[in-house]
């Protein structure tokens, strides 16, 4: 492969797309296809072909479109009209008003049910117009199968860039000039972790992509992985070229199939292309990825306890020092990066890294991916440019809290993570804003909470989820989780006394700093983050055996309030 | 090339090499540290937090056992949330099974409550979880009560590492992990046991012994494994 050939196929599909008066995306993500999306590809598909008009409309499959629990989803290009809840019976009316001519079908338009339909382009609805697109980019507007749409909208041409005008050098300082810090919760700078990488001498090195994704209601990474799988491999080659690594692992939970599956066929299409393997580009970089696939233990996801898993042992973290940069997996230095992580690092190329940092927040460049769930009107996958306002997210994009409601709090970073309360709703989301409330930035879940929600219940949900997920390896974690999940039933059954309530205090800060990995350090931040910000509703359940959101049973029944 | 390099110990300079760990230089500059999944002779994994110190520099309480000293670097050993911390971590090994010693056949000479008295641990502030576990009796020299487990992990690794037979893995997980022989299979009936003991002599409770042991009598001896990793060692 070089840069003619990869141009020319570019080129092709331009040519073919362009021959069609219309674009139809039919949303094929695993959320639109639960809801029977490939029913409806294969009506349209079938419909556009009975009728005649195969050369007018082109039929396509999609990644996701964000809007999941609306689908099956389908955008119509180049109108750019986003239709929901499409099954085949509606295929006809499409093809005949809206492809054929140019009505828009109102009661099929994005949201139209919730009263909030007048949008007949996409992207003027606030749900998008709010969003900034890097990473999911292409989700929704390329097929995830086939290696010849995404080189179309310029894919693989970043690798090229990287492999024939930049040292390795030159890589990491675009990527330092970006200011990116990785995605999977940390926010470790990415360019400082590939430097490490890059300083250790050694003529085997590793770079993994991290798709574990464990926290529960997160589905960003999978997204990315479903419907832009060459975004990622692209990241992966210019991480593995950046830091003088061969090989590249994906990293991906079993409950993901269709992530695997798009994955692999992604790799195969890059090899037969000659953009993975031997001397790509016909330099001489080398590269190549392969998929390792996890049981789904949350534990997995923490660095350590993943390379073990990937050489075959019980997937248990050790403690850090060494650091993978230093020692990883099979002893050799090793990059750990998060799907979104990787996935911003093609367009940093290719637009430079004083472009990414103009997004976003000073200290927190870009975007960020969440999966927007909860009490809220539009659940779904949103991206954001750091530094957005949570009130913005949640009531401009998020469309507000449904039933006319009231807002309680908004939860990020899942079980390692917090609450942040109302009176915070307008504190810019970032890294250090975030972890200034107590509460972390984390992959991307943000769950809103209303008034019905019980903040000591939240807090047991989560500290449940730690003890059943800690692997047992160390004893502040796998004893400590233990004894705070039975004081927080105690007190959500009204059977605790304020004596419960201090050993909680004293159990929470001890895992916190005597745990040997990163799921015991957090696992007390929910309980913490709630004590901090609604401690009164501790107090009522245990002095007055009162659940003040209703939600507690109480196994007493004094003062039983519904 | 010497590379010896100073670092401080509770505010002794005392003198370190490089890839010597914390615990390591405490021992040779005669500081003591708590440990108790340490074993000298096998892997070390970090897992019962007793050893942990403070490194100036770092929020990070660090692991003496596994952690490699710097030049230069702080150590404090002996401070007070250290100690209260430590406290914790045994009420917690307390706290998680059935630990009742004036039962046990290795009372007088546990080290868990050895580290408790040293540590002034007296009494459990949480409450016992005691979940159910069994005893297994099936091996003919020896027995495993998976009551007093605390799951430091070492007889998994000197049966690994210095016998070479790994009969011995974890299984489950958080507070619901065990020690399992084989494939989850009666000690007994294990095909890959040799029966060689060393397991329960680096035990450091009453959860493996040898069954011609009375009650309070029991004698376990864990330096005979640091001895003969030792001796191979040299052999060559
Ligand atoms: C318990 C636990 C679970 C984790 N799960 C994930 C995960 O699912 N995905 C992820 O990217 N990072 C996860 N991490 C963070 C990783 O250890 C690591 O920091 C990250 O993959 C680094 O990538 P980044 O620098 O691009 O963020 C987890 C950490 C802990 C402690
Ligand atoms: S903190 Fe929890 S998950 Fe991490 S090593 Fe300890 S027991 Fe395992
Ligand atoms: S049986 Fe003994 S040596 Fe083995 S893990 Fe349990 S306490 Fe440790
Ligand atoms: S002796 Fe270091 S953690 Fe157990």
């Amino acid at each position: 492969m070089n840069i003619t050939e990869l141009n020319q196929i570019a080129e092709t599909v331009r040519q073919k797309k362009s021959e069609f008066k219309k674009c139809v995306y039919v949303c094929t993500g695993a959320g639109c296809i639960s809801s029977g999306s490939l029913e409806t590809l294969d009506a349209m598909k079938k419909a556009v072909k009975e009728s005649g008009h195969e050369k007018d409309a082109d039929i396509r499959p999609a990644g996701c479109m964000g809007p999941c629990v609306q689908g099956p989803l389908v955008k119509i290009i180049p109108e750019d009209k986003m239709y929901q809840k499409v099954v085949p019976e509606n295929v006809k009316t499409i093809l005949d008003k809206s492809l054929l001519a140019d009505e828009v079908i109102s009661s099929l338009l994005l949201f139209s049910e919730k009263g909030e339909g007048g949008f007949s382009k996409a992207a003027d609805n606030p749900y998008y117009r709010k969003q900034n697109k890097i990473v999911l980019e292409n989700c929704g507007s390329i097929n995830p199968e086939s290696i010849e749409d995404y080189i179309s909208i310029g894919g693989y041409s970043a690798l090229y860039k990287v492999l024939t005008s930049m040292s390795s050098e030159d890589v990491i300082s675009e990527i330092k000039e970006s200011g990116i810090r990785g995605r999977g919760g940390a926010g470790y700078p990415t360019a400082m972790k590939w430097k490490f990488v890059h300083d250790h001498a050694s003529a085997e090195k590793y770079v993994i992509c991290n798709g574990d994704e464990g926290d529960p209601g997160a589905f960003m990474d999978r997204s990315v992985l479903e419907g832009d799988p060459h975004r990622v491999i692209e990241g992966l080659a210019i991480a593995g070229y950046a830091m003088g690594a061969k090989q590249g692992y994906l990293y991906v939970r079993a409950e993901y199939p269709l992530a695997i599956k798009r994955f692999d066929t992604a790799i195969k299409q890059a090899r037969k292309l000659g953009l993975l393997g031997e001397k790509i580009f016909e330099t001489d970089f080398s590269f190549n990825v392969d998929i390792r696939v996890g049981a789904g233990a949350f534990v997995c996801g923490e660095e350590t306890a993943l390379m073990a898993s990937i050489e075959g042992k019980r997937g248990v973290p050790s403690p850090r020092p060494p650091y993978p940069a230093e020692s990883g997996l099979w002893g050799k230095p090793t990059a750990i990066n998060n799907v979104e992580t990787l996935a911003n690092i093609a367009p940093i190329i290719q637009r430079g890294g004083k472009w990414f940092s103009a997004i976003g927040s000073r200290k927190s460049t870009g975007t960020k991916v969440f999966a927007l769930t909860g009490t809220v009107n539009h659940t779904g996958l949103i991206e954001v440019p750091m530094g957005m306002t949570m009130r913005e997210i949640i009531f401009d994009i998020g469309g507000g809290i449904p039933g006319g409601k009231k807002f309680k709090a908004a939860q990020t970073g899942g079980p390692s993570g917090g609450c942040i309360p109302e009176q915070y709703l307008d504190t810019p989301v970032d890294y250090d804003s975030l972890t200034g409330l107590g509460s972390i930035m984390g992959s991307g879940g943000l769950i809103v909470m209303d008034e019905t929600s019980c903040m000591v219940d939240v807090a047991r949900f989560f500290m449940e989820f730690c003890m059943d997920e800690s692997c047992g390896k160390c004893v502040p974690c796998r004893v400590g989780t233990k004894h705070m999940y039975d004081f927080l039933t105690r007190i959500c059954e009204g059977e605790a006394a304020m004596s419960d309530l201090e050993q909680l205090k004293q159990l929470a800060p001890f895992v916190r700093d005597t745990s040997l990995c990163g799921l015991g350090v957090t696992a007390p931040n929910p309980l913490l983050s709630t004590l901090r910000y609604f401690h009164d509703e501790y107090i009522a359940h245990i002095t007055q055996k009162r659940c003040p959101a209703g939600v507690c049973k109480m196994t007493s029944g004094v003062g039983h309030v519904h | 090339m010497s590379t010896k390099y100073s670092v401080t110990i509770d505010g002794k300079t005392v003198e370190a090499g490089p890839k010597q760990t914390i615990l390591d230089v405490c021992k040779t500059a005669g500081v003591d540290i708590m440990t108790l999944c340490y074993l000298e002779g096998v892997s070390n994994v970090g897992a019962c937090r007793l050893c942990l110190v403070e490194v100036e520099g770092t929020q990070k309480l660090l692991p003496a056992c596994t952690t490699t000293v710097a030049p230069n670097q702080k150590i404090q050993t002996n401070t007070d949330k250290l100690k209260q911390y430590r406290k914790m971590t045994l009420e917690l090994f307390f706290s998680e099974r059935n630990h009742i010693c004036s039962v046990c056949v290795a009372n007088n000479n546990c080290q868990l409550q050895n580290l408790a008295r040293e540590a002034g641990v007296d009494h459990i502030r949480f409450p016992y979880i005691f979940p159910e576990a069994h005893t297994d009796a099936s091996h003919k020299e020896f027995m495993m009560d998976h009551n007093r487990c605390i799951l430091c992990t070492r007889c998994v690794r000197v049966c690994d590492e210095v016998e070479g037979a790994h009969t011995w893995d974890v299984m489950g997980r958080g507070y619901q992990s065990r020690i399992i022989s084989d494939f989850d299979q009666p000690w007994g009936d294990s095909s890959t046991c040799t029966s060689c003991g060393k397991c329960v002599e680096v035990c450091p409770v009453g959860a493996l012994w040898p069954k011609d042991a009375m009650l309070g009598h029991l004698k376990k001896s864990p330096e005979m494994v640091t001895e003969l990793v030792h001796k191979r060692k040299h052999r060559s």
